[in-house]
């Protein structure tokens, strides 16, 4: 990989092909996908489906979260299995505001308690529920939880240098703890049930044409920012002390650098990221629950990446893309063979494909450019 | 001759079909004219005792072959019974047997208007000189199902069906009385403390039974609701009683009969009888004795009973808690065993040879199906299909280990959080597989006989034999792991690929198939545990991924590399949570321990007994 460190901040972000590619049809997706859905008329072939939008709206966000975890592990060797902890908390912030905005529409009527409050005979709103009705408290929230969370866990693990395989193992146990915590109804978010049922978002009805638009615009706008913080820092100067702690963490460690707070920096940044991935979630797919902080699912994201290709940021967003892809059509067609398929994807890749679909095309191109000249 | 009358319930309706078609000629030779007024009730009182003024002769001889012939509670085998009995009755039964029989008969017949006093009196009366039915009787008077007719004040035993008619039965003999419309009846009303006391009487009757172990559930039954009759009927049978267990139980029922009837003197020597016994019966009458004398009474027989009494709760109370605490102790070592089981595999894939083997717990599930699998082929031997699902699971989890570690693992040496990934793509290949072939639902394995009691200390503190069996099972393999890792070649070649995997292999260790060889070892290992594991719990789908993580935990946890942490690491998380379970509940202590662990690993990264020297370095 070359790195281009000097010249405007720009072309040093987008100075590599295949980020410039990514960015241009990221943006292209942006607009063209809600304008298809707005002014094509549904007999035309590139008319896009509501369901569409909602669903390519809810790969956008899974990719943010695969960006977020390439960047500690792609650039950091830090292999996190709990990142859907900081998506699943940033997604119960948003799910929180969007509780609140029900108001007394709920089943109840209860104009402050949600309905499982009022089921659970509540009578106080719990002290982490104040101010979430307001939205930038909440939307700081969204940030601010996950970043905490993993400042602390972080600043933990990476002080006693748990590094590798145990990292993976006690992050594994965090959102494994968490997963049980949420599932308890003392903890005030709903419990099995999670938060749902909800109904406007910042005044306007969650449910119509233009807001189901909007909010694949901001997805779309969260995924396009979230890549160019992440490229911004990794061509950084910044981003070449991470890859050093990647590659010799204990030489970089002698020549001086502070590996621990290298990495509590950019673990909390990538938390953040995924906390964001989750408030942009929720919104589209109407409901947050516990499960999505099985462990289960942090792996499966990890496997977006290796997929996609690690390091390159890019090639994470795409795994992301293809997998989910492929998710709702073999879950649709074919519901038994998901499980093989998704199986049997993350040994091929493992073994054959170790720079994912990314590494795979550039080895093509290098083949077919090594034919050239003969 | 009523056989012939179609029954309510099917199974009975069939033996007394076949009943019938066996005596089919002699019935219909008798029968002819009966047939059709089945359902009228001038058709009941042939055949049953009418009142107790005038017993007809036929009657007796009825209720007698009855009474020889019918041994057992099925109304199937009644109809039967009596079907035989009908063909080859014969009139002339002693006289003796005759008085009694008319007298249990009056005494039937006053419940028609008894009030509760002197419905239990009748009870006793019954109870003091049963015949075979009154067991049933009892059964039928608990259960609402005595009615009388409102026309001649007659009881019977009924049993509703649809569109409001009853089954009638003679409360005597259990014959067949035909059928009637429910208006014309009146129940025989019980009350709660009546309930009691026809429970208590049924005992009595059960006290006659071969089976010493239900006479002793009898006299527990009766010291529940002890009156003077039950009392009395104990010692009566006091000096008959052969078995240590249950004159243990008539002793005790004996004295709580005196701390509830006797004087201030009997009072007290039946505390001093009690003491060191800790059944909950006693335990509930002292503290009622508490509680009804007041604390600061005047009266000092009073007085002085109330400090034998408090002084003996107080004792009880404090071994209560001693083997609370035993009792927790030993629910967390089970725990614990069963946690150093799922862990062990692991402790030596990870451990020994630092291979992340996410599908540790797809090899715990198919052991667990292996021993689903080996009972469903040897049907009827429960206890033999288990011991032999030990080996079998070995061989089957360790097969797939081996063939994971060859086809896989092997290839991703060095390289542990691909390795991570790839496994765990193949616990997802496992568990779909196992949904393929075992279908999604969960299966249970039956438990043997020598698994399935308890071992009772005293009324305190059992063991389930289960959870005891389970705590044996995972030393005994932990000790022949560390026999094997410790003497066999086997062991020391392990030992000596993963300290030095180059020097090994320079001494002529074929390092490859050795990989192999542990890693099948590992997994083996894991599909014994999925054999323990399938005692405990509903073997499904999902069952390895409820372990994996505790696995990982209590291997990290113990310190990698190291048998004997593991064990320590296994046994003391699982004390440590069962301990905490009372206080916090069940959830909150298993995230407790999880933070704890990853408080621990943060400032023990490598475990309770971290493996020194120059193995330790490279990792």
């Amino acid at each position: 990989m070359r790195h281009s460190n000097h010249g405007p901040v720009l072309t040093r972000m987008l100075g590599d092909t295949g980020s410039l590619i990514f960015v241009v049809v990221l943006i292209a997706l942006t607009v063209a996908v809600p304008l298809c859905n707005v002014y094509l008329p549904e007999a035309s072939a590139l008319h896009v489906t509501d369901y569409t939008v909602a669903l390519i709206g809810k790969y956008l966000t899974y990719a943010l979260l695969a960006v977020a975890i390439d960047l500690i592990w792609g650039y950091c060797g830090i292999l996190s299995l709990g990142h859907t902890a900081f998506f699943g908390l940033g997604g119960y912030a948003m799910g929180m505001y969007l509780m609140r905005q029900i108001g007394d529409r709920g089943v109840y009527g209860n104009p402050v308690l949600p309905d499982f409050m009022v089921f659970l005979d509540w009578e106080h709103l719990p002290w982490y529920w104040h101010g979430m009705d307001l939205f930038p408290f909440a939307m700081a929230m969204v940030v601010l939880v996950p970043g905490l969370l993993a400042l602390v866990f972080g600043w933990l693990a990476f002080r006693s240098r748990v590094t590798g395989v145990y990292f993976a193992i006690i992050t594994q146990a965090m959102t494994y703890a968490l997963m049980l915590a949420f599932f308890r109804n003392e903890m005030g978010f709903g419990g099995n049930n999670g938060l749902t049922d909800f109904k406007d978002i910042l005044g306007y009805e969650l449910s119509a044409d233009g807001i189901r638009n909007a909010l694949f615009v901001a997805s779309g706008v969260g995924l396009l920012l979230g890549f160019l913080i992440a490229r911004f820092i990794v061509t950084s100067r910044l981003g070449r002390v991470l890859e050093a702690i990647r590659d010799a963490e204990s030489r970089t460690r002698f020549t001086g650098y502070r590996v621990a707070y290298y990495k509590l920096w950019i673990f909390t940044v990538s938390a953040m990221l995924a906390g964001v991935a989750g408030a942009l979630y929720v919104p589209q797919v109407g409901i947050i629950n516990p499960s999505e902080f099985s462990p289960i699912a942090s792996i499966e994201a990890v496997v977006w990446v290796a997929v996609g290709g690690r390091g390159t940021l890019y090639g994470a967003a795409l795994g992301a893309g293809a997998v989910n892809f492929a998710k709702t059509w073999l879950t649709g067609a074919y519901p038994e063979i998901w499980p093989y398929a998704l199986g049997i994807l993350f040994v091929a890749v493992t073994l054959f494909l170790p720079k994912g679909i990314v590494g795979l095309v550039s080895q093509l191109r290098r083949r077919m450019r090594r034919k050239e000249p003969s | 001759m009523r056989t012939c009358t179609p029954r309510g319930t099917t199974a009975a309706a069939v033996l007394a079909l076949l009943a019938v078609l066996a005596l089919a000629p002699c019935a219909l030779a008798q029968n002819n004219g009966q047939n059709e007024g089945q359902n009228t009730d001038s058709n009941a009182s042939e055949a049953t005792p009418a009142t107790s003024e005038s017993p007809a002769p036929a009657n007796d001889a009825t209720v007698e072959s009855g009474r020889d012939a019918q041994a057992s509670d099925e109304p199937g085998d009644t109809a039967e019974a009596q079907a035989g009995a009908d063909g080859e009755s014969e009139p002339g039964a002693d006289t003796g047997e005759d008085e009694d029989s008319t007298e249990y008969a009056a005494t039937i017949a006053e419940l028609a208007d008894a009030s509760y006093p002197e419905k239990r009196d009748i009870l006793n009366r019954l109870v003091a000189n049963p015949n075979a039915h009154t067991p049933e009787l009892l059964t039928a008077f608990a259960d609402n199902r005595l009615v009388v007719r409102e026309s001649d004040q007659r009881v019977f035993v009924a049993a509703e069906e649809r569109d409001e008619t009853y089954v009638l039965r003679d409360p005597i003999t259990f014959e067949a009385a035909g059928k009637a419309a429910t208006r014309d009846f009146e129940p025989v009303r019980t009350n709660v403390g009546l309930r009691g006391s026809i429970e208590s009487g049924q005992a009595q009757l059960r006290l006659q039974a071969e089976d010493a172990e239900t006479r002793l559930a009898a006299v527990e039954t009766m010291t529940e609701k002890l009156d003077d009759a039950a009392a009395d009927a104990l010692r009566a049978h006091r000096p008959e009683e052969n078995d240590d267990a249950v004159l243990e139980a008539i002793d005790r029922a004996l004295a709580i009969n005196d701390l509830n009837t006797g004087d201030n003197a009997a009072k007290l020597a039946a505390v001093e009888r009690l003491s060191g016994d800790f059944n909950q019966m006693v335990y509930n009458r002292l503290n009622n004795i508490l509680l009804l004398i007041p604390e600061d009474t005047e009266d000092r027989d009073q007085a002085q009973l109330r400090a034998a009494v408090a002084a003996e709760v107080e004792r009880i109370d404090w071994w209560r808690g001693v083997y609370d605490q035993l009792e927790t102790l030993f629910f967390g070592l089970s725990l614990g065993s069963i946690l150093v089981l799922a862990g062990i595999g692991l402790a030596i894939t990870f451990g020994v040879m630092g291979v992340i083997n996410m599908a540790h717990g797809e090899l715990i599930m198919l052991g667990a199906y292996t021993a689903f699998v080996m009972q469903q082929l040897l049907p009827g031997h429960v206890g033999l299909a288990l011991v032999l699902a030990v080996p079998a699971a070995f061989v089957v989890s360790g097969l797939v280990g081996i063939l994971i570690e060859r086809s896989i693992v092997q290839w991703l040496y060095g390289r542990p959080l691909e390795t991570l990934l790839a496994t765990f793509g193949v616990s997802l290949f496992l568990q779909q597989l196992v949904r393929t072939v075992f279908t999604p639902l969960n299966r249970s394995v039956s438990a043997p006989e020598w698994m399935s009691g308890q071992l009772h200390f005293n009324d305190m503190f059992a063991l389930t034999e289960n959870r005891l069996v389970i705590v044996a099972f995972s030393l005994a393999v932990f000790a022949a792991l560390i026999l094997v890792m410790n003497r066999t070649s086997l062991g020391l070649k392990v030992r000596a690929v993963s300290q030095n995997r180059d020097m090994a292999r320079a001494m002529g260790i074929r390092t490859q198939r050795l990989d192999a060889l542990t890693f099948g070892l590992g997994s083996g290992v894991a599909g014994i545990a999925g054999v323990a594991l399938s005692q405990l719990t509903n073997v499904g789908p999902n069952l390895g991924q409820a372990y994996i993580i505790d696995s990982f935990m209590v291997v990290v946890f113990g310190g990698v590399g190291n048998l004997w942490g593991t064990l320590v690491g296994g046994l003391s998380l699982g004390v440590l949570t069962k301990f905490l379970e009372p206080h916090t509940g069940a959830v909150l202590a298993k995230i407790l321990m999880l933070i704890f662990l990853i408080l621990f690993i943060q400032q023990r990264p490598r475990g309770l007994f971290p493996q020194k020297g120059r193995a330790a370095e490279g990792s």
